[in-house]
């Protein structure tokens, strides 16, 4: 295999990889919210639940909660999986990082002091009002540098999916390097991971810069 | 507008923390153009009953009216609010002016000021700039509108909180301490704008430290001591009184 035919190879895999990663933000950053609000909630047991499930889900390796999503439906309720490969590896990621994302929204929310919530209250915001236009402003800024954080990591992350042999980049690259016993494959695909993250990077430095206005 | 409205009333006030008894029964009424000033020794109750008056805090026995409407009283242990659009519009009388300012660090000075008019009053955007462009006149900062909070000293925040509030036209503006978080040097400035309200005859409640400045702005004072109105009249009357606890106070204070 010449080295053209190994970079389109392992290129067309990357396409998968990006896409995991896109979904898996569009998916968890959101859901990340709702994790977060359940485990702020007044109501005792449903904050417990929540903190329990976050706790497991941030406790254990993402590649065994993937092995249990993808397999769950089959061993549990005789599903059939065989279009399930990809969804399951999404909802995997993003229920994983929605986890890492509730905490993050949770510290960065109760670095929020009371005062500003009590100058919305007189001033007549309601509680939505609050939320959008005090406070979630003020979070994204002091959140962003840890999720950026994370973010990084799920690019590094994606090649987990190999354990599910999808198709990303790692998946070929492993299989190209095996069958043609050469380390090329690992540099390239190191490689497109590291300008992944230079771009991710770059892209989130931006970000903070912008909110980085007050 | 009459001066001989009530435009506040609070009756029977009674709250605890847990075991402690930090409001014992206070009454207390503003009438419409008053400046009352609330002083006292530290943990004597002052915040809170600034707290309840704004509905930041409940209470555990008593009422309160604004404008002769009743926003919330206790019955048997509950309490009992004016039904919700009452209430909304029961809280449009009062404005709080905070210790720390409270500004909100992501909005322009302008923002700050335009954004509750707009979005919770629903009044005409035009009108309200031009009206807070006025109001940040009256404070001496009408080159600041497009700083953010961080950009400003102490003294310049708090002219902001009290334009904020101000754009609201409360009937009651309460204020906590205003001046207690500033340099020694910035406390003038915020002084001298309270002052220039109280001569507008702006209603008005102030819990502060600031003696000198009490005795000069208030039409009444509140001396309150250990959850309860120990003194309470003119500004004469209240320094001259022979009230131990009062005397103790002023004492205390002299040798600061
Ligand atoms: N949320 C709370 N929980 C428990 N105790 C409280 C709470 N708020 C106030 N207290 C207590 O109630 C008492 C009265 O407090 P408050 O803040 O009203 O006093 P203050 O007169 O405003 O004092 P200062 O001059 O120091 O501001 C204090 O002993 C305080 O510790
Ligand atoms: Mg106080």
């Amino acid at each position: 295999m010449n080295f053209i035919t190994m970079l389109e190879q392992i290129s067309s895999g990357m396409l998968n990889t990006i896409l995991i990663f896109f979904l898996t933000l569009i998916f968890s950053l959101p859901l990340g919210w709702i994790i977060a609000f359940g485990r702020m909630s007044k109501n005792k047991i449903l904050s417990s639940i929540t903190g329990f499930i976050i706790s497991v889900l941030r406790g254990t390796p993402l590649m065994l909660q993937l092995m249990v999503v993808f397999y769950g439906p089959y061993f549990l309720f005789k599903l059939p999986i065989t279009n399930w490969r990809f969804p399951a590896i999404i909802v995997g990621f993003s229920i994983n990082y929605a986890a890492y994302f509730a905490e993050i929204y949770r510290s960065g929310i109760s670095a929020i002091p009371v005062g500003q919530y009590e100058a919305a209250h007189i001033l007549g915001f309601n509680k939505v009002q609050t939320f959008f236009k005090i406070i979630l402003p003020q979070v994204v800024r002091i959140i962003l540098p840890a999720v950026t954080n994370e973010v990084i990591t799920l690019v590094k992350d994606t090649s987990l999916a190999f354990t599910l042999s999808y198709m990303e980049m790692f998946t070929i690259t492993k299989q190209i390097a095996s069958t043609q016993t050469t380390l090329m494959p690992f540099a390239i695909a190191g490689l497109f991971y590291y300008i992944f993250n230079l771009l991710v990077s770059f892209i989130m430095r931006k970000l903070e810069k912008k909110l980085n206005y007050y | 507008m009459s001066e001989e409205k009530l435009f506040l009333e609070m009756n029977n006030i009674k709250k605890s923390f847990g075991d402690l008894e930090v409001l014992k029964d206070i009454s207390l009424s503003v009438h419409g153009g008053e400046v009352l000033s609330i002083i006292g020794p530290s943990g004597s109750g002052k915040s809170t009953l600034l707290r309840i008056a704004t509905m930041l805090e409940t209470m555990d026995s008593g009422s309160i009216k604004y404008m002769g409407k009743e926003a919330v009283h206790v019955e048997n242990g509950s309490l009992h609010y004016a039904k919700p659009h009452e209430l909304r519009e029961i809280k449009k009388n009062f404005g709080l002016v905070f210790q720390s300012f409270n500004l909100f660090p992501h909005m322009s000075v302008m923002r700050n000021l335009i954004d509750a008019p707009i979005h919770v009053q629903k009044r005409d955007k035009e009108e309200v700039i031009s009206e807070a462009k006025e109001l940040l006149k009256k404070m001496g900062l009408e080159d600041k509108e497009a700083y953010y909070p961080s950009q400003l000293s102490g003294g310049q925040q708090q002219r902001v909180a009290i334009a904020r509030a101000l754009a609201l036209k409360p009937n009651v503006l309460f204020f906590d301490e205003p001046t207690s978080a500033l340099d020694p040097e910035l406390t003038g400035e915020v002084l001298k704008v309270i002052k220039g309200l109280a001569e507008e005859k702006m209603t008005m409640v102030i819990v502060t430290h600031e003696m000198s400045f009490a005795k000069n702005i208030s039409d009444r004072i509140i001396f309150m001591d250990k959850g309860v109105i120990a003194v309470e009249g003119n500004p004469d009357e209240v320094f001259n009184s022979d009230n131990i606890r009062m005397q103790e106070f002023l004492g205390k204070l002299k040798h600061e």
